[in-house]
Formats: structure tokens, C-alpha cells, sequence
């Protein structure tokens, strides 16, 4: 079981890393999605998959053969916030989409480096807000 | 009571947070109760300083869960001078933003996600458990993401993109590390993973994840070479929120790199001489693109990165004095940075642009602003008397005692390049006479609690290097306790009670 969830695993990090590689910001931040769910699924897979059994324990009940609770709970957490980040990283490549047309890696970060405009942009109304 | 002291400062923004949203409607009610609460956040840092400084170590165990499954926190010298650092430029952050000429709701939104990023900091700097470190960085980084795009426009989004995928990435990548460090040594606790390795009983995979996860802090420290993220969008972001990562969240990844690897490696090893050269690297290479940019903030962002050359130095070289420099230097250089891109705004506001060929002519219309960029300018230098000198002083010290040459040259190298750019932005922007002096001055002073965060932080800097002693003393007792690290073992050797 751990053989299979750690070749899962490797082959869903280098789907992600090369979509990382693309040139098109939209397969760049799919590409985290997907990384980002192989590494939830290696630090599952890190816990060891032994135990058959819910960790529950009641009273003085001894549970033997229990699955590892922490790291499903540690899994847990990493999805909510990672989806959270990732809906987030959406909504800016939605904007950014709008403003520069094209997606290309390049072209987007060849913007940061052109030279600040002569109007402060810190005393003017902020574009793009409704 | 010990233990509401621990939670305090993240409790502090993250109730602040929840009460601005109660009252987001109201403006002017979101500002006042945000700024109370960095107010708060910031006694609540001074005092756990001065419980610290008497010796105190804070540290329990989140709802009594025993010590390597619950969350550890613990409070320790450089854990609560960190915190009250937070707390001065979080205030000064939004002291600065208040009032600027922007909409009323992008103020607003502002205040808010500066608490929520306050909160994800402070967590950083308490807690001590690996994953409980992964969870304050992402609370962090979402703050942070929503600040670097607040605003739109076509260069900040850009900027927003480069940062947020790359640190998103370095955070993957953390996680990743914290499973594998599971995985091979069953613990998440730091404290027992410090004593899994004094006892020098990891494994391979102990090792992997450690390294990883050093790897992880490297990013977000931006050492060489992997500091690329930073200078491509710090400068594009409002002002006061690029003064306030150039502030703090650098030093977030500074900090637990300095906590993990004296943790581990009390004693000098590979990983410092690994260190070392990455340091000496990361100084020289920050300063040299300092050298070619040319306009304001894109020549202090390059220099964030040479400075955290310094720090890491202090790290690699890890004698007593060396981590004391490393720790003094830390202290000294989020005041001056941030104070400097304070600065730099107001620049950029009085002559109409932060691109250096556009401006001048600011130290004949405003005297006083040149002076207080002359005092974070020279702090960052070097300067004797100002709180640089001695923080480069005690560096280069401990560096010659080490005998560590090539360090020393490194050290002063950068200190020179450093006084060159900085006379670079000074000449342009201050000596030269205005191209276009009908421009200057033309969008006003501004609000005064600009030039009140101004001078506060300047005197703060000034402060420090006429007090260097006992912040020097405090500093040399932080080293200590971070190789020593009582409470982080303690935790452990007590089961967590």
C-alpha cells in the first residue's frame, strides 16, 4: 500500500512540477494544485497506512491494530488551508488574466520590472475597484 | 495566568481582526479598534521583553495535551523581543497608513489583513512545534498575498503573482519536509527532535526532511540563491504594506532558520559551514544588485536580502558572540529597513516618483526628511555610533575570533557597497536639484502619522546605538538560551504535564 500511494505520489509531483515549467500562468497555478496534493498525499503516506482500526479509544479499551490519527489530522489541515491559497492564487490569476491578455509567464513578470510610473501610484485612486 | 500571557500575542490581532470585521461598515471604528490592538500587541511584547530579560521562560502546552502529540508554545528571549519588534512595526504600519489619501475601504481592508498577517507572525515566533509552524506561515502568507495585491493594477499583480507562487511553493515544500521529518522520527515536537539529533540518533530520513525544511526557510529568509522572489515584487506593493514585509517577513524565515539550527546543532557542523558560504553569497550578491538598480525601493529590496547575509552569518559562525550578533542584528535591522522604505515613500510622494532620475532636490525643501533618511541610511551602513555599527562590529568580531577571514572580507565588502548605494540614493535624491521643480512638493506633506512613524523609528534606531550595551547584554543572553534551549527540552523531559 505504501509502494503504490508513494509512486502516486511521485508521478502527481512531476505532473505538477512541469505544469510549474509551463509558459502559461493558468498551468502554473494548476500546477501547484496538483504538487500540492501529491505532498498531502506523501505526508499521508509517511504516517504509514498499518492499522485497520478508527482510533477511538473508550474508556480503558486498548485498541490494537489503529490507524495513525495524525497525520490524517495534519492532511486535514494542510487541504483547508491549501484550497484556501489556491482559490486565492485563482482570483489573482483571474485579474491578472484580465489585465495583461495573454498568460505568458514572461510577459506578466517583464511587467514588474518596467520602471515606476511618474504618478505615484500610492496617492491615486487604485485601478480596478468597483 | 502563565498561559494567557503565552496566547496573548496571537491572540491579540486575531480578536482584533474579528472585531473590525464586526464593525466593518464602520471605517473609522475599523482603524480605531485596529490600532488599539497593535497598541496592545505591542505592551503585550514589551512586557513579555521585561519578563524575559528577569529570566523568564513561558512556555505550556495547548489545551493540556502532553508534549510531543499537543502544541508546544514557548516564549523565550528572542521568541518575545520578536514579538515586541512585531508589535512597534505593525503600529508603525498602520500609524503610517493612516489617513493616506486612499479609499476609505481599501484602508479598511488594509487594517484588516495586516492583523491577520500580525497574527500569523507572532504564531510564527511562539510556537514550537514543526506543523504548528507550517500553519502560521500559510496564516501568514494569506495575509500577505491579499496585501501585495491589494489595489490592482497591472505591475502589482504581476508582482502579486511572482510572490505568491513561489512562496507557495517554499510552503509545499515545508510541508513536504514536516511529513518526512514524521515519518522518520514519529515527532513534530522541536524539543524532541533537538534531542533526537544532540544524540546524533536521526536517520537519513530525519535528515532529508531537516534539510528540506531548512531549504523551505532559505526561501522564505530569500538567501542566495533563492532570494529571486523578493526584489521582483516588494516594490511593487503600497508602500507601507512593502515597509512592512521588508520589515518582518523576511526575518520570519531568519528566525526559524536561527531556531531550527541551533536546536539541532549546538555545536558547529556541516550545515554551518554549508551556511557559511551561502551568507557570504547572499551578502555579496544582494549588494552588487543593489548597485545596478535605480530607483528606490528595488535598491532597498536588494539590500533586504544583503542583510540577511549578515544575520545568517552571525548563524553559520555559531559561537556565543556570533548568534549574539546574529540576534542583535535582527533587532536593529527590521527598525531601520521598514524605517527606510518609510522614508522612501515620502520621498517618492514629495517629488512625484521613486525612480531616481526623476527625483531631487529634497534636502534644500525638506531638511528633516534628510535626516531621517540619514540615520536609517547610515545605520544600515555601518555608522558608528547608530545601532549598525554594532551589530556589524560584533559580527566582524566574532568572525576574526573564529578566524573565519573570508567572512570578515565578505562583511566589509558589503558594509562599503552598502554606504555606496545608499550615497547613491542620497545624491539623487536629495543633493541633485529636482528635474522638474515645479513637481516637488506639489502632493504635500502628507498626514502626520507619516513623519510621526518616521521619527519614532529613527529615534528607535538611534536608541539602540547609544544603548547597544544592554541590548547587546540581552542579546548575548538570547545565544545562550537558544543553544541551551531549557524550556524547548523541558517540555519534553516533563511529558508536557
Amino acid at each position: 500500500m505504501e509502494w503504490i500511494a508513494a509512486i502516486t505520489a511521485g508521478i502527481m509531483a512531476a505532473l505538477g512540477v512541469w505544469m510549474m515549467l509551463d509558459r502559461h500562468l493558468m498551468r502554473v497555478v494548476l500546477g501547484i494544485a496538483v504538487l500540492g496534493n501529491a505532498i498531502n498525499l506523501g505526508v499521508l503516506t509517511t504516517g504509514r497506512f498499518a492499522g485497520e482500526r478508527a482510533a477511538f479509544v473508550f474508556g480503558n479499551e486498548v485498541v490494537t491494530d489503529a490507524a495513525n490519527p495524525l497525520p490524517q489530522a495534519l492532511v486535514l489541515t494542510a487541504i483547508v488551508i491549501g484550497f484556501a491559497l489556491f482559490v486565492f492564487a485563482l482570483a489573482v490569476l483571474k485579474r491578472t488574466h484580465e489585465l495583461h491578455g495573454d498568460k505568458d509567464t514572461d510577459k506578466v513578470s517583464a511587467s514588474t520590472e518596467q520602471p515606476a510610473p511618474d504618478h505615484n501610484e500610492d496617492h491615486h485612486e487604485p485601478e480596478g475597484r468597483a | 495566568m502563565m498561559n494567557i500571557l503565552l496566547v496573548l500575542p496571537v491572540v491579540i490581532p486575531l480578536t482584533t481582526l474579528l472585531l473590525g470585521l464586526l464593525v466593518k461598515r464602520h471605517h473609522a471604528w475599523v482603524s480605531f479598534i485596529s490600532l488599539a490592538g497593535s497598541l496592545a500587541l505591542l505592551a503585550a511584547g514589551v512586557w513579555l521583553v521585561m519578563l524575559a530579560a528577569q529570566g523568564v521562560v513561558l512556555s505550556g502546552q495547548m489545551a493540556n495535551w502532553a508534549a510531543p502529540y499537543g502544541i508546544s508554545l514557548v516564549i523565550d528571549r528572542l521568541s518575545a523581543v520578536m514579538v515586541a519588534i512585531t508589535g512597534v512595526i505593525g503600529l508603525a504600519t498602520l500609524v503610517y497608513a493612516h489617513r493616506q489619501p486612499m479609499p476609505a475601504d481599501f484602508l479598511r481592508d488594509v487594517h484588516l489583513f495586516v492583523q491577520g498577517l500580525l497574527a500569523g507572525i507572532c504564531g510564527a515566533f511562539i510556537t514550537a512545534d514543526v506543523f504548528n509552524l507550517y500553519v502560521w506561515f500559510e496564516v501568514l502568507l494569506i495575509g500577505s498575498f491579499a496585501l501585495i495585491a491589494l489595489g490592482g493594477g497591472e505591475r502589482r499583480l504581476a508582482g502579486a503573482m511572482t510572490y505568491l507562487v513561489l512562496n507557495m511553493l517554499a510552503t509545499l515544500m515545508f510541508l513536504l519536509a514536516a511529513g518526512l521529518v514524521y515519518g522518520s522520527t514519529g515527532t513534530l515536537n522541536m524539543g524532541e527532535l533537538a534531542l533526537i539529533f544532540r544524540a546524533d540518533q536521526a536517520t537519513s530520513g530525519a535528515w532529508l526532511g531537516v534539510m528540506l525544511m531548512l531549504m523551505s526557510f532559505a526561501v522564505k529568509a530569500a538567501l542566495f540563491p533563492l532570494f529571486g522572489w523578493l526584489p521582483a515584487s516588494y516594490h511593487v506593493a503600497w508602500t507601507p504594506v512593502s515597509a512592512l514585509f521588508a520589515g518582518l517577513l523576511t526575518k520570519v524565515g531568519v528566525y526559524a532558520l536561527i531556531r531550527m539550527v541551533t536546536l539541532l546543532w549546538p555545536e558547529p557542523g556541516m550545515v554551518h559551514t554549508v551556511l557559511l558560504w551561502v551568507a557570504c553569497a547572499t551578502m555579496i550578491i544582494g549588494v552588487l544588485g543593489a548597485a545596478a538598480q535605480t530607483e528606490v525601493r528595488r535598491i532597498l529590496s536588494f539590500h533586504i536580502v544583503s542583510q540577511v547575509g549578515y544575520m545568517v552569518l552571525g548563524l553559520a559562525l555559531a559561537t556565543p558572540l556570533a548568534l549574539a550578533g546574529a540576534v542583535f542584528y535582527l533587532i536593529h535591522h527590521i527598525v531601520v529597513k521598514a524605517n527606510l522604505f518609510f522614508v522612501g515613500g515620502v520621498a517618492a510622494r514629495l517629488t512625484g516618483s521613486e525612480r531616481l532620475a526623476a527625483m531631487g532636490g529634497l534636502y534644500a525643501s525638506k531638511p528633516l526628511l534628510a535626516v531621517l533618511f540619514a540615520i536609517p541610511a547610515l545605520s544600515l551602513a555601518g555608522i558608528p555610533p547608530l545601532s549598525g555599527f554594532w551589530a556589524k562590529f560584533v559580527l566582524v568580531k566574532a568572525s576574526l575570533d573564529a578566524g573565519v577571514w573570508i567572512a570578515t572580507f565578505f562583511a566589509l565588502l558589503t558594509g562599503i557597497f552598502t554606504l555606496l548605494s545608499m550615497s547613491k540614493i542620497w545624491n539623487e535624491s536629495f543633493l541633485k536639484a529636482h528635474p522638474q521643480p515645479e513637481q516637488l512638493g506639489v502632493a504635500g506633506d502628507g498626514p502626520r502619522g507619516a513623519w510621526l512613524t518616521m521619527i519614532v523609528l529613527a529615534a528607535i534606531t538611534v536608541l539602540i546605538g547609544f544603548g547597544a550595551g544592554p541590548v547587546m547584554e540581552y542579546a548575548v543572553a538570547s545565544a545562550e538560551q537558544l543553544v541551551e534551549a531549557p524550556a524547548y527540552l523541558q517540555l519534553i523531559e516533563r511529558g508536557g504535564e
